[in-house]
């Protein structure tokens, strides 16, 4: 448990370090939103309809950036192939790694999207689905892009492939995180939009640790 | 000279087989595929609402069937490499790849040519088409996965992660799509299953998909075939290095 | 004749699926049997040298 809890502690440290990386993240997401008004025209009832969408979507493909940096780093330094050499088990120090990664790369992406949906003039209601849906629906989104970035951390252009392999299996939790914020706005309930988002994390919870730490053993063998 | 025998006596039985079996196979393909083009083309009547276009239900269900069929195939070929090791395993589902995405091609290119008399359209964000596009972008990942490994046992093993969290999602994605068409309620949805399907449709359609099976089957063998006389090459030329 | 081709108007979209189909199928057996022809080719020179490196006279010492 205490090594589990010094590997988390210690990539949150490395993270916040590295501060460029996450202003890079954050920009680009910033910069992919705004994007979408100039190319659909600044009608607010047109980017009150798509807002949600263009936020979900910016929010998947800036999280898709930050994926290779959960383990690239350490495994072309050689602390990978220690790690799994140590005590804690790989499923562990995968799981480590993803939760620094949520906390340090993807929470900060939910913290400006309040902002973003303003300007996309989405609802005062649909703000907050927002948030609850993100909360709730992007530990897939680190836990299925964990996956990932283990199949492809040993190729040396990965990160391309890394996108076809991982945003297909992100749009379930792209649709229902839609689906809620959608049905805020509606104002209908969104908790069962929530309950499917939450069966979809944990579900991935139980799965991807797995698949991740198998496919980190092919790359380091 | 170090080349394990043992490695080689399950694919070489696989290879007599596969061999025998050929034959066989390329005859049942021609008689079926012959019979059920004759039959779709020139003796199945017009559909009474769709006219002439339910033709083209001939080539585009057994193709979608056939997408579906091989990718299940591909993930238990390659669940059995992940459990028992077995060197065909892997190797099956890498033969079987192009074939299962050629034919998620044509499922969904068929389809919009059969849409646009039908619905009046190309292309409609519905659950089954929606799940046959990310079918094919899975089928294609997985092969760039085998092309981007040095080592082939590797690749293997990466596919066979791929291809399984792959399967695990495809009825999550469908039912998704599914939730959120009805959530959307599009304008007029017109499904493929239109009418119940009348015996004079429903026989062609079944020797086209028996005929399309057979293809596969075909097509298979040539390229499992290729892959083992390939990883034969390849530890053939590491062992010449090594003399 | 001609109405087999028309197929009630709309021929272009019959012919070019099942053109399509045939189309892509054929090339995919052409191709899957010229990789097989290659690997075949590639194979035969090596497997000639094994043949003939285990039909030569076992000496005193060697190793197999």
């Amino acid at each position: 448990m205490r090594s589990f809890l010094a590997l988390l502690k210690r990539d949150m440290l490395l993270a916040y370090r590295q501060g460029s990386a996450l202003t890079m993240t954050l920009s680009f997401f910033v910069i992919a939103v705004t994007l979408f008004p100039l190319g659909v025209g600044p009608e607010l009832n047109v980017l009150a309809r798509i807002g949600p969408g263009v936020l979900w979507v910016g929010a998947l493909l800036a999280c898709l950036l930050t994926l290779d940096r959960i383990f690239q780093a350490d495994f072309e330094d050689g602390t990978l192939e220690q790690l799994m050499l140590g005590p804690l088990s790989i499923e562990f120090i995968v799981l480590a790694k993803i939760i620094a990664h949520w906390v340090m790369s993807v929470l900060p992406l939910i913290a400006i999207t309040p902002i973003l949906a303003i300007s996309l003039n989405v609802h005062a209601d649909g703000i907050w689905a927002m948030i609850f849906s993100l909360l709730i629906g992007s530990p897939v989104l680190s836990l299925i892009g964990a996956v990932g970035a283990a199949l492809t951390v040993a190729m040396r252009r990965g990160g391309v492939l890394l996108s076809l392999l991982v945003l297909p299996l992100y749009i379930p939790v792209l649709i229902f995180g839609v689906a809620s914020v959608e049905a805020a706005v509606a104002l209908m309930p969104m908790a069962p939009h929530l309950m499917l988002l939450g069966g979809l994390s944990l579900g991935a919870l139980v799965v991807c640790p797995f698949a991740a730490a198998a496919a980190l053993r092919l790359a380091v063998e | 000279m170090a080349i394990d025998l043992h490695k080689y006596a399950n694919p070489t039985r696989f290879l007599r087989i596969a061999n025998a079996i050929f034959p066989w196979s390329i005859v049942t393909t021609v008689v079926l595929l012959a019979t059920g083009l004759y039959l779709g083309l020139f003796v199945s009547p017009a559909d009474y609402q769709q006219g002439e276009t339910v033709r083209i239900m001939f080539v585009h269900v057994p193709a979608a069937w056939m997408a579906m069929s091989v990718y299940s195939m591909m993930a238990v070929s390659s669940a059995a490499g992940l459990i028992w090791k077995h060197p065909v395993a892997d190797l099956s589902a890498k033969a079987a790849a192009p074939i299962g995405a050629c034919f998620t091609f044509l499922a969904l290119v068929t389809g919009s040519l059969w849409g646009q008399p039908m619905w009046g359209a190309y292309w409609v964000w519905d659950a089954r088409l929606t799940s046959m596009l990310i079918l094919l972008f899975l089928y294609l990942g997985y092969m760039a996965v085998w092309g981007s490994f040095e080592d082939q046992s590797k690749a293997a093993k990466a596919a066979a992660i791929l291809v399984l969290i792959g399967a695990i999602n495809i009825p999550i994605i469908k039912f998704s799509v599914d939730w959120w068409n009805t959530l959307h309620q599009p304008a007029s949805v017109a499904t493929m299953d239109g009418p119940k399907i009348h015996s004079s449709i429903l026989t062609p359609l079944l020797i086209m998909g028996l005929g399309y099976t057979s293809l596969f089957v075909t097509i298979f063998i040539i390229r499992v075939r290729t892959e083992i006389l390939g990883r034969r090459l390849r530890m053939l030329r590491v062992n010449q290095l090594q003399e | 004749m001609n109405e087999f081709f028309e197929m009630g108007g709309y021929g272009n979209f019959i012919w070019s699926s099942y053109g399509l189909s045939a189309g892509v199928l054929i090339f995919l057996v052409i191709i899957s049997v010229r990789q097989l022809r290659q690997v075949e080719r590639d194979l035969a020179p090596l497997e000639e040298t094994r043949r003939s490196f285990r039909k030569r006279p076992v000496k005193e010492g060697a190793t197999s």
